[in-house]
């Protein structure tokens, strides 16, 4: 089991668990839907339209890549025990290095096209990484470093859309259109579903390659299951934190490189945080608990909830801030479901007799 | 002393009371050995609710008394999940900080109709102390500032004081630091914790209050932009210690206070909002590993497991 299964106690019905806590949420959101006077079905169907309908998909599938790439951002270092809440700053490190190579950098697609994304892998993973010693070598908690790292990065990235790489006379902080060389192709017939969602999907296949058959997914499960033991049994731990925070911050950098490489083909101020992709990213691996192979059904998830919610504001008026709402849920759900197994636990001991 | 020195000191406070208040918070629950890293989301949630009862009753007191109260109530999740149930403290904490991120914003468009900001012609927002005009120091310092700045500071100096001298505060340290022994003296270790975390939240809508009704007059969605994990590394650089949590708050209010500073004089406010955030790391970092040290001159297995969040965050050394 891995360490965030173990932190997250999945016992047995491994299965009903998740789908318990969005059965939760769902009842909640309900309850919320009702109180704004709205009735609960048409807001479920205006949501599941926002998404779904053949108008909405193009859009939500670009969503999913998004949250499935921030969903691995979590996951990866959550596999030996650290979490990563830096996302959004990740996020823009890449969108912006990926923006700042095709505008600068002269050159054919062929080149343009993985240089931008390498970039955005590389200043993500860069940014991801300091938080590695930070932790392993000076004691501060990655989940503390990642966070303030966070906000000064998406501040000077807020500041370079502004005015080094701002567009001139632009009402709106972005970047100039990055040239057609830069962009990622689209899908026959779709303008915002692009060949990012098929990297996404190999970076997922690579992590879940890693993780189950590979030594090193091995070393990060011990790792994360018994730092003391791994370290005694001779691995370096400070490598793995290294590997898995690097790993995880080139996973964000590359959905930022996507975003930008994607329709409107620039680097807007807020355009990559605003979505919330990095909770959305944190819930979905939390609902999939240590199984890498079940985040594209997370994902899928909390990618109806979250540009689905949108849809919702639009169709029945209930803001779009319920998506996030009910993300929270779920995650407390998750965390506070040993209220259940210990009630029970404790009833059982009281029928045995046993002393609690 | 010049008054140009003096508004800066006033703007450094102003600064570093909102997190002060969390950071305190924050420290107690350290002391008392809960790991509460929810305090971004509540200190947003008494921001709002301060804004929103300040609103709807015309009085800004009362939207303080709704903030404090509210609050404790949403630290019920955190005392409720994770002290009595032991749940893991930050997955709670996460789906906390989030759960305040959506309902903010929900309720702001649901009840107030406003999407962004919400900060209205007549909002009622804090007085000032206008009564210290013209006391020499102690007007150009508090004079723009709400009561809720120096009380802030008041209650670093009580805290810190109560946690040395008083038997509660013996009580709550014990349980913060063997919790088995303070229970075989008859002390209820977990209603301890669980009315810390409480306390906290209090603390947390106070300085919620004190961002939205005193340092502005208005609520932004999001509008603590991080101040509450600010207010985390503040209690880890201070070890929970409430008068070196004040340190590292001024420290912060410092930073920003130097920020806007810049920003007259033409650098961009986008620059000078990072470095307050960078000014935190770094010093953590720097007193993080100026107490590995001396643990490992002391104990070198134990240093290792400093890393952790739950133990980083109490002034003794891991067990």
């Amino acid at each position: 089991m891995s360490a965030l299964g173990q932190r997250l106690r999945l016992g047995a019905p491994a299965a009903l668990v998740p789908l318990g806590a969005v059965a939760v949420a769902a009842a909640v959101g309900a309850g919320v839907m009702l109180a704004a006077g709205v009735n609960p079905l048409l807001g479920y169907e205006a949501m599941f339209r926002g998404a779904l309908s053949v108008s909405n998909i193009d859009f939500a599938v670009a969503g999913f890549t998004a949250i499935l790439a921030m969903s691995l951002a979590f996951a990866i270092p959550a596999r030996m025990g650290e979490y990563n809440l830096g996302g959004d700053g990740q996020l823009v490190a890449g969108g912006i290095a990926a923006a700042a190579v095709a505008l600068y950098v002269p050159g054919p697609a062929a080149l343009l096209l993985p240089l931008c994304v390498v970039a955005g892998m590389l200043a993500g993973g860069t940014l991801a990484s300091v938080s590695a010693p930070l932790s392993t070598r000076a004691g501060v908690p990655v989940i503390i470093s990642t966070l303030l790292l966070s906000t000064p990065a998406v501040a000077l990235t807020s500041y370079l859309v502004r005015f080094p790489m701002a567009q001139e006379g632009s009402p709106v902080p972005q970047t100039p259109r990055l040239p057609d060389a830069a962009h990622l192709p689209a899908f026959p017939g779709m303008s915002y579903t692009n060949a990012g969602l098929v990297l996404v999907l190999a970076v997922l296949l690579v992590t879940v390659y890693v993780d189950a058959r590979t030594p090193v997914g091995y070393e990060v499960r011990v790792a994360g299951a018994n730092r003391g033991f791994a370290a005694y049994g001779g691995l370096s731990v400070p490598r793995l934190t290294l590997g898995t925070l690097a790993a995880a911050g080139a996973v964000a950098g590359l959905a930022g490189a996507v975003i930008v490489m994607s329709q409107p083909f620039r680097f807007i101020d807020d355009a990559l945080t605003a979505p919330g992709y990095t909770f959305a990213g944190v819930a979905a691996a939390l609902l999939a608990g240590g199984r890498p192979a079940l985040l594209p059904v997370t994902a899928a998830l909390f990618t109806i909830l979250s540009v689905g919610s949108a849809g919702m504001e639009r169709d029945v008026d209930v803001p779009r801030q319920l998506g996030q709402v009910l993300q929270a849920v779920v995650i407390l759900v998750l965390a506070l479901r040993v209220l259940a197994t210990r009630w029970i636990a404790a009833r059982a001991r009281r029928a045995a007799g046993g002393r609690a | 002393m010049d008054v140009l020195n003096l508004a800066f000191v006033a703007a450094v406070l102003t600064s570093a009371a909102p997190v002060l208040y969390a950071a305190l918070g924050g420290a107690l629950c350290g002391r008392a050995g809960v790991f509460n890293i929810a305090l971004e989301g509540q200190l947003l949630w008494g921001a709002f609710t301060a804004v929103a009862v300040s609103w709807w009753s015309g009085n800004p007191w009362l939207g303080v008394l709704a903030a404090v109260a509210a609050t404790a109530v949403f630290s019920l999740v955190l005392a409720v999940g994770a002290v009595a149930f032991r749940a893991d403290p930050i997955i709670v904490a996460v789906g906390m900080n989030l759960l305040a991120l959506g309902l903010t914003g929900f309720v702001m468009r649901e009840a107030l109709g406003a999407t962004g900001t919400f900060a209205p012609a007549g909002l009622p927002g804090l007085p000032d102390l206008d009564v210290l005009d013209g006391v020499p120091v102690l007007g150009p310092v508090l004079g723009r500032a709400t009561v809720l700045v120096p009380l802030a500071l008041v209650l670093a100096v009580v805290l810190s004081l109560w946690l040395a001298r008083t038997s509660i505060g013996l009580r709550l340290r014990g349980v913060g630091e063997h919790p088995e022994a303070a229970t075989s003296l008859g002390v209820p270790v977990t209603r301890y914790q669980m009315a810390t975390v409480v306390v906290a939240g209090a603390l947390c809508g106070l300085g919620g209050a004190q961002l939205s009704l005193g340092t502005v007059t208005a609520f932004t969605e999001n509008m603590t932009a991080g101040r509450g994990w600010v207010a985390v590394a503040a209690v880890m650089l201070a070890v929970s210690r409430p008068l070196w949590v004040l340190g590292a708050c001024l420290l912060f209010g410092a930073a920003e206070a130097w920020g806007f500073r810049l920003q007259g004089i033409g650098l961009p406010q986008q620059l000078t909002d990072a470095a307050p955030y960078l000014v935190t790391l770094v010093v953590l970092v720097l007193s993080r590993i100026r107490v590995r040290r001396r643990l490992r001159a002391a104990d070198p297995v134990a240093a290792e497991s400093a890393a952790h969040p739950e133990t980083a965050l109490h002034p003794e050394e891991p067990r």
